[in-house]
Formats: C-alpha cells, sequence, structure tokens
C-alpha cells in the first residue's frame, strides 16, 4: 500500500527549497564582540545562537552552549573571535530543505547560517522551527491551491451537474504485441489528467499504475481497453483485455515474480513489478480474472483529502 | 546539483535541444529494468539506462523524470529522440559505462533516489 502520509511529507521536504524556510531577519555578532555582550544580545532577542561575521564575511558561529563553557572556565571577558566555532556547517540557499533536515540528524546543530551559491553571502539562517514553519506554509498553499484546482471548468463542472452521482470517462484502446506504440494510452491520459487540473503527485500514481497495466496488455494480449473514470472524489481506472488471464494472481501479485515472453524482457519489461506496482501507487486495487477469458482490474486513486 | 555538473562528471553528448545546464537535479536512479524505476524513481532526477527503445522515454515520463542518460554509447533513433523533446525530456549519451557512471555521479555527491527514504544511512 502506498504511504500517503510519509511520502506527503517528503515530498514537501525535497521541494521546498531552503530559502522558502530560512529566517531572514537574523542577528549577527562579529569576532571582537565579548562574551559578556553576547549574553545580553542572546538573552534579550531571545535566541541560542549567532552567527559570527567580520567585515561581512562568515566567520563562525557561537552558541549559548560556547557561552555556559566560558561561564564554567572563567573566560567571560574573552572575545567571540577566541570562542566560537570556526569550522562553520552551513547551508546553500538553494539546496533542498531535505538537506537542512539530515543535517540536523548528522552534526545535532539546531541551526545552519545560509549562503548564496555565488559568492557564500550569508543570507539567512535555517533552524528546526523555521523548517516546521515552511512546511506548515507549504501545506496550507497545497490547501489553497487545492480550492483554487476546483476552478478548472471540467472538475467545476463535474461538481455543479445536478444529479446523483457525475463523472467524466476517458477511454483509451490499446494494441496489443506493439511495443512501439506502449505507453501511448498512459502518456495521453496524464497530459488529460493535468488538464482536468489533477495533482501532479495523484497524476504521476495513476498513470505509473496505467502504464503497467498497459504494458501487461501489450505483452500478454491481442488487445484491450483502458476507462479512467473522474469521479468528484476518486479516479477510478479500469483495465480489461480478453487475453489468457491470470493463472495464479496471488503469485502474480508477488514482487520479482514473472512469466513474460523473452521478447519482453528485451524490451526492459517482465521484471515481476508490474500488479506489485499498481497496488504500490493505488488506493484500491481489484483483479477480476478467467483464464482463457480475459482479466479486468480496477484501480481507485482517491483524488480529495 | 545543476545538470551541467552532471553532464560534466559523465563526459555526456546532449542528443535534445531542451538542455537546460543550470535544471536542478536532487537524486538518480539507474535501471534497465523500467518496473523498478516506476517503483523507485522520484520526481526531478536523472535516469541512467542502456534500454535503448521508446519505453525508456515513457518511462521517464510517467515517473516525472527530467533527464535520461544512454550509457555505454548506446545512442537513441530520431523517435525516441522525438518523443523525449515531445514530453519535455533531456537526453544524454555516455561512453561510461552503467558502473563507472553511477560511481562519478555518486563521486561528486548525487544520492540515489532512496536518499528520500531516509534510511540510506
Amino acid at each position: 500500500m502506498y504511504n500517503k502520509d510519509t511520502s506527503k511529507t517528503q515530498e514537501l521536504t525535497y521541494e521546498l527549497k531552503v530559502k522558502d524556510a530560512m529566517d531572514t531577519d537574523y542577528i549577527t555578532v562579529n569576532s571582537s564582540t565579548t562574551m559578556k555582550s553576547l549574553r545580553d544580545i542572546l538573552k534579550k532577542k531571545r535566541i541560542l545562537g549567532v552567527p559570527v561575521l567580520d567585515d561581512g564575511i562568515l566567520v563562525g558561529i557561537i552558541s549559548i552552549e560556547d557561552y555556559v563553557k566560558c561561564m564554567e572556565n572563567g573566560r567571560l571577558d574573552d572575545i567571540v573571535g577566541n570562542i566560537m566555532t570556526k569550522d562553520v556547517i552551513s547551508i546553500f540557499e538553494d539546496e533542498p530543505l531535505v538537506n537542512a533536515v539530515r543535517n540536523f540528524e548528522k552534526y545535532h546543530f539546531t541551526r545552519f547560517p545560509v549562503l548564496t551559491r555565488e559568492d557564500n553571502k550569508l543570507v539567512g539562517i535555517v533552524s528546526k522551527i523555521d523548517t516546521i514553519k515552511g512546511i506548515l506554509k507549504k501545506l496550507e498553499d497545497a490547501y489553497e491551491m487545492n480550492k483554487e484546482s476546483n476552478k478548472f471548468p471540467t472538475r467545476c463542472l463535474i461538481n455543479e451537474l445536478i444529479a446523483d452521482g457525475t463523472c467524466l470517462e476517458l477511454k483509451y484502446f490499446v494494441e496489443g504485441k506493439n511495443f512501439e506504440k506502449a505507453g501511448n494510452a498512459s502518456t495521453r491520459l496524464k497530459k488529460s489528467l493535468k488538464k482536468l487540473g489533477i495533482s501532479s503527485q495523484i497524476t504521476r500514481r495513476i498513470t505509473i499504475s496505467t502504464y503497467e497495466a498497459e504494458i501487461n496488455i501489450v505483452s500478454y494480449t491481442d488487445n484491450g481497453e483502458i476507462t479512467a473514470r473522474v469521479n468528484s472524489d476518486d479516479i477510478t481506472v479500469i483495465i480489461s483485455d480478453n487475453g489468457p488471464g491470470i493463472e495464479d494472481v496471488k503469485q502474480a501479485m508477488t514482487p520479482g515474480y514473472s512469466n513474460a515472453p523473452g521478447w519482453v524482457r528485451e524490451l526492459g519489461f517482465g521484471a515481476g513489478m508490474g500488479l506489485p506496482n499498481m497496488k504500490k501507487f493505488s488506493d484500491e486495487m481489484n483483479v477480476d480474472t478467467v483464464v482463457g477469458k480475459g482479466t479486468t482490474i480496477k484501480l481507485v486513486f482517491k483524488i480529495n483529502e | 546539483m545543476r545538470l551541467k555538473e552532471i553532464k560534466e562528471a559523465l563526459e555526456a553528448e546532449v542528443l535534445t535541444d531542451n538542455y537546460d545546464p543550470e535544471m536542478e537535479i536532487l537524486l538518480g536512479c539507474s535501471s534497465d529494468l523500467m518496473s523498478d524505476i516506476l517503483a523507485f524513481g522520484k520526481p526531478d532526477s536523472v535516469l541512467l539506462t542502456s534500454l535503448n527503445n521508446i519505453q525508456a522515454i515513457n518511462t521517464a515520463n510517467v515517473a516525472d523524470i527530467k533527464v535520461v542518460c544512454f550509457v555505454q554509447s548506446k545512442i537513441p533513433n530520431q523517435t525516441i529522440i522525438d518523443l523525449a523533446i515531445r514530453d519535455g525530456i533531456t537526453v544524454f549519451t555516455t561512453k561510461l559505462t552503467m558502473f563507472v557512471s553511477c560511481g562519478k555521479l555518486y563521486q561528486i555527491g548525487l544520492p540515489g533516489c532512496s536518499y528520500l527514504t531516509f534510511d540510506d544511512d
């Protein structure tokens, strides 16, 4: 089963750049600042650490922990430059936010200075809190966009038509044994789903599953058809053929199991991941097959969550 | 990572006219089995393959993969290149083998597609 929760968060931290989450309203000190005045700054601004800048160049970072150590060693009259961490782990503004998340784990620091890739100029600070705020903001935007997507005329029409149920049906015919055309139905379906305003994540899951099914039709049967029904809260894809049927569905669902002929394998398929991939990317899957008669696979993808 | 860094590391030749050197590529994957790519490939990544047929492009298209690099001097035919251009996919070819290509990209810091599952270290 496709784990949507993990996947969504992962995708967000991966789509978001560090600059989308960083704090640009940051405080800096320079290396000649005394530890005493550092304490006042940290206390006044209620922050736990600051970058150290000399003539606009990042030379170090100093935190409340360094201050505590100084206090223990009686070095409070010393200057920041002698105490600070000089090997600063920084991050570029255009890196994906997931890199910051991984750095938090890896180095156990709570914040990283953010630099421009071009001239290593300090442009912000990214902390765990900033990361969480950034993700929340992105979620909010995604929510707004979701509302926007209802403005797409076709989906709007589906929602406004007065009936107990409405759906838009897209049908594609698939020619068996013709590998040159395999993928044609799925790529056309993908374009149509985009036009309907379906999100790219859901479109991707639908077209990957449909593509696997299309490859199966081409590999094992003379012809088949794919029907995508766009309902108001889900998209149901029905793939049917009059092919040989699947003898042992349970076996066919096992990742890596395949009885594909050699010519299919030569073309990059038949690795035994077709049905498992359909299962992985769909919310519901139903396989109806009769040996010698054909197979119908029904895949359901929920669109309003 | 910028696409130009990837091109340089792979000593690759560009076969489509949609090459954007500044395009940001975050992850990489490699296989000749397209279902494997569909199972673990991630959007905005580069695919290394020696599978020289239109299904490599179709797979990249449905999985939102932006760049396909054919390894070991494989050069796709015009039909494949036209399809890639239509679908907005950039195509490279490299003389390097699959093993060396993956190694070069990993060496310059391009993580694999499993990076996103946070379980590779």
